[in-house]
């Protein structure tokens, strides 16, 4: 019988590792939502760069305060521009209908686009800009082509520019997009960037699932009850069954 | 001790509580090899009760409201204290029961317990799992993401590919031209209702099977066989108390069992995009299909059917009656199998070769309904087509062929 | 059963250590399910402290603010309110609020207030929860022609003086229930929270 379980479990995990990609390779995110010191400056760059045009109308700003660590006091200081009260979800006053006008889409709430979209993809989208005239704000986006949003990192990051390279295809030539190159200075160093957008994805992601980190925490001791249980219920078993065998 | 005895005599003349207890647990005899597969039954039980416990409780909170809805989900997930556990013990919760529920009958493919005198308790388990597939589709639209929107788009589309009435008949199960509100409010009430007509179908499965005996890995009746065990002379001499031998027994597999489901719910509750797609983190938007959509996995086999066979005219009827064709086909289960055993362990390698090609080709068509059609993934899914009605169709005939082995007289250990 | 080959000591404690860690167990998983019906984040939040500005309430003159979805009144009393109080004493079911579960600590006092000048308090009928009416005229026809100004139920009769306090011998078994509050400024009031100085 174990053959059986162990083939059913070789044939279904192949299955289960397949995740959904899109044609442009991923960079890994690496974040760590235990990191507090990362997450609470990702919070800062969102409120900076990110919470003027997009919402992310679920999470509330006091429990961000517990999760990271932060006094009420402290986020009403330093992470609030608007007039909201602490227990408020975050909200912005643009309209859909205004966003539709400035954007072409609506900016989309942030709430949970962490776990819509993956970290690693965010990761790549926001150190994925270039330089493309096409657009109307000028640039364009590796892993999300043709994307209505400006580069608001710009300045900390300065330009990039696409370099492509010549793939044929069924005999007919294609450019390829290859790799990212600087193309202006930044204010900060890549790897300070990096660092920039790593805080941000972190943030997203605590976002997008504030419980997660408590849930993993309970989740050991769960489970190690639960273990506790199975013997109990094994030594009964055996117990028993010695009427039978 | 007396107290408690004049207590049970007072009951027992009103309701027969001992007789109950008796006939069904404690003077149940049932085969005593049954192995791993036998929990599944009570496993599915279990996870029958989470999911009406946990549903009852998301109600308490969700918003059946095109506007509301997908907002309501989050507000269990973050603003309602344990939302999130009780949300992702009904979502872990919906897959647990089709894994039980696969090996389940699973179980009843290798052992033959679709063979007479089962035969009903077969086909009312077949009813039981269209009425899970019909509650799952409803619940699946309820979080009001992408995935679910498309997902109910797609499968209600299938009702308009019916020729002449179809698409009349998709408006009215809509309500609406597209999928919409009015939709979201009938698949509500639906969903709540239908697992309770799922319990008493589970009665009713139950009673049935009460009424024949358990089969066994071995497929040999021991209610034929002799009588008289150290519990009772009038009982078979392979069966035991249900309880306390399968009580204990199951109490065990059941912490077994929920270990793994912890480990789901607390660590991997989206299992990788299988249990909790990600797409549906999106609201629903009429105006944007997704790049890619699929079923949930455990629909995907059948979904990979629908799309092997091709449209007739222009009509994806054919490929609507397939789909349905391979899930009502296992009604006729009982009267397929020509084999003179019941039990796998009995039966021929060309038996045993179909069945576990079947189990193969299962899981491949639900992989191929997992993802976007190529050609080659097109022809797989139509060879698996293929193969998925030919181990039906052509049992009648390998099932006889099989060189079967002699089935001892008494169950083995 | 038959009792051979069978330690049922061993099987009884066996028994007994299972139910007993199965029953820990299902307390575990009943206590998400209470606990999922305590106030939401979203309640919680909509049940904040809120603030009162009272620069505009002229003497005599009562103001509803809406704290938890119940009212809260504020009423401004005039110097002959306040003289009125203790007389009312004697016909009065608590006079001096012992029963300190209505009240902050803190407003365990003559005019049950931070500020004698006004009275906050839940507007919520201690007997079955409607809402009195502020009646301040004196010795109206109704009320008879010891009134000096108070609330009266009009669900079942009962009566609450200016510092909402209950007269005996009506249907409402307590006095007015006086929210945590705190002055901000002159004319501001945070109903609901008292910054930690609370009963």
């Amino acid at each position: 019988m174990k053959k059986l379980i162990v083939a059913f479990l070789l044939a279904v995990t192949p299955m289960l590792g397949l995740a959904a990609g899109g044609g442009v390779p991923l960079d890994d995110a690496d974040i760590d939502l235990s990191d507090q010191a990362s997450l609470q400056r990702g919070a800062k760059y969102f409120m900076n760069y990110c919470l003027s045009c997009h919402s992310a109308k679920y999470q509330r700003y006091n429990r961000m305060a517990k999760d990271l660590g932060l006094t009420e006091q402290e986020v009403i200081d330093n992470l609030m521009f608007t007039t909201d009260k602490i227990g408020q979800t975050m909200n912005i006053a643009m309209t859909a209908e205004k966003g539709t006008e400035w954007f072409g889409n609506p900016p989309p709430d942030l709430s949970v686009i962490a776990r819509a979209r993956g970290v690693d993809w965010l990761y790549t989208y926001l150190r994925g800009f270039y330089l493309d005239e096409k657009r109307p704000f000028g640039v364009n986006n590796r892993v999300f082509p043709d994307v209505g949003m400006p580069n608001v990192l710009w300045q900390l990051q300065g330009d990039q520019k696409a370099i492509y390279k010549t793939e044929v295809h069924n005999g007919t030539e294609t450019e390829v997009l290859e790799r990212l190159e600087p193309a202006g200075e930044g204010t900060m160093s890549p790897e300070e960037f990096d660092q920039v957008a790593r805080d941000i994805t972190a943030f997203l992601s605590y976002i997008g699932e504030p419980i997660q980190m408590e849930r993993k925490r309970l989740g050991v001791w769960v489970l190690l009850f639960i273990a506790v249980f199975f013997v109990m219920s094994y030594l009964l078993k055996k117990e028993y069954w010695k009427d039978v065998h | 001790m007396s107290m408690m005895k004049n207590f049970m005599t007072w009951i027992d003349d009103r309701y027969p509580a001992t007789k109950v207890w008796n006939e069904h647990l404690a003077q149940y005899y049932a085969p005593k090899n049954f192995n791993f597969w036998y929990f599944m039954g009570s496993l599915a039980l279990l996870v029958l009760v989470i999911q009406i416990l946990t549903g009852v409780w998301l109600a308490m909170n969700y918003k059946p409201d095109a506007e509301l809805a997908f907002g309501s989900v989050e507000y269990i997930m973050r603003d309602v204290d344990w939302g999130w556990l009780i949300r992702y013990m009904h979502s872990t919760g919906a897959s647990a029961f089709f894994v039980v529920i696969y090996l389940h009958m699973f179980r009843g493919l290798m052992y033959g317990s679709y063979r007479k005198p089962r035969e009903l308790l077969w086909i009312i388990g077949v009813i039981i799992y269209l009425a899970m597939m019909a509650t799952a589709f409803f619940g699946y639209l309820l979080p009001w993401g992408q995935m679910s929107y498309w997902g109910a788009q797609v499968i209600v589309n299938l009702f308009s590919a019916v020729p002449v009435i179809g698409p009349d008949l998709g408006v009215w199960v809509r309500g609406d031209y597209v999928i919409s509100d009015a939709t979201l409010n009938r698949f509500f009430a639906l969903h709540f209702l239908l697992p309770f007509i799922l319990a008493a179908l589970v009665f009713i499965h139950i009673v049935a099977l009460h009424k024949v005996g358990s089969n066994n890995p071995d497929g040999v009746e021991i209610k034929k066989g002799p009588k008289g065990n150290r519990w009772s002379d009038k009982a078979p001499a392979d069966g035991i108390p249900f309880h306390p031998y399968y009580t204990v027994k199951d109490i065990a597999g059941v912490a077994g069992f929920l270990f793994i489901f912890a480990a789901v719910v607390f660590f991997a509750p989206e299992m990788g995009g299988y249990f909790i797609e990600h797409p549906n983190f999106e609201p629903a938007n009429p105006l944007k299909t997704p790049e890619h959509i699929a079923p949930v996995w455990y629909f995907t086999p059948f979904y990979a059917i629908l799309r092997a066979v091709p449209s007739i005219a222009g009509s994806a009827f054919p490929g609507v009656v397939a789909m349905f064709a391979s899930i009502l086909i296992m009604f006729f289960m009982p009267w397929l199998d020509r084999s003179p055993v019941k039990s796998i362990r009995y039966k021929g390698g060309l038996y045993k070769a179909m069945l576990w090609i079947f189990v193969v080709n299962f899981i491949l068509l639900g992989y191929l309904g997992t993802q976007p059609t190529t050609d080659l993934y097109k022809l797989l899914a139509q060879i698996g087509t293929i193969y998925y009605f030919a181990f039906f169709l052509l049992m009648p005939i390998y099932s006889k062929m099989d060189n079967t082995k002699p089935v001892p007289e008494r169950v083995t250990e | 059963m038959s009792a051979d080959g069978v330690d049922l000591k061993k099987r009884r404690t066996l028994t007994l250590a299972t139910s007993a860690v199965g029953a820990v167990g299902a307390g575990f998983v009943i206590y998400p399910f209470l606990a999922a019906w305590a106030p939401s984040e979203k309640a919680k939040a909509a049940g904040a402290p809120v603030e009162a500005d009272i620069s505009k309430l002229e003497e005599g003159q009562l103001m509803r603010v809406k704290w938890r979805g119940k009212p809260v009144w504020i009423v401004h009393r005039t110097d002959k309110n306040l003289a009125d109080l203790p007389s009312l004493d004697g016909g009065l079911a608590d006079p001096n609020s012992d029963d300190t579960g209505q009240q902050p600590d803190y407003c365990k006092n003559p005019t049950r207030a931070v500020n004698d000048k006004y009275l906050v308090a839940v507007g919520i009928c201690t007997h079955l929860g409607c809402s009195p009416t502020y009646r301040p005229e004196v010795a109206p026809e109704d009320l008879g022609a010891d009134w000096v100004g108070g609330f009266f139920c009009p669900c079942h009769g009962s009566r609450f003086d200016l510092a909402g306090r209950v007269y005996a011998g009506v249907p409402a078994p307590k006095n007015l229930e006086i929210p945590p509050y705190q002055y901000l400024s002159d004319t501001k009031i945070l109903v609901g929270a008292d910054g930690g100085s609370s009963s």
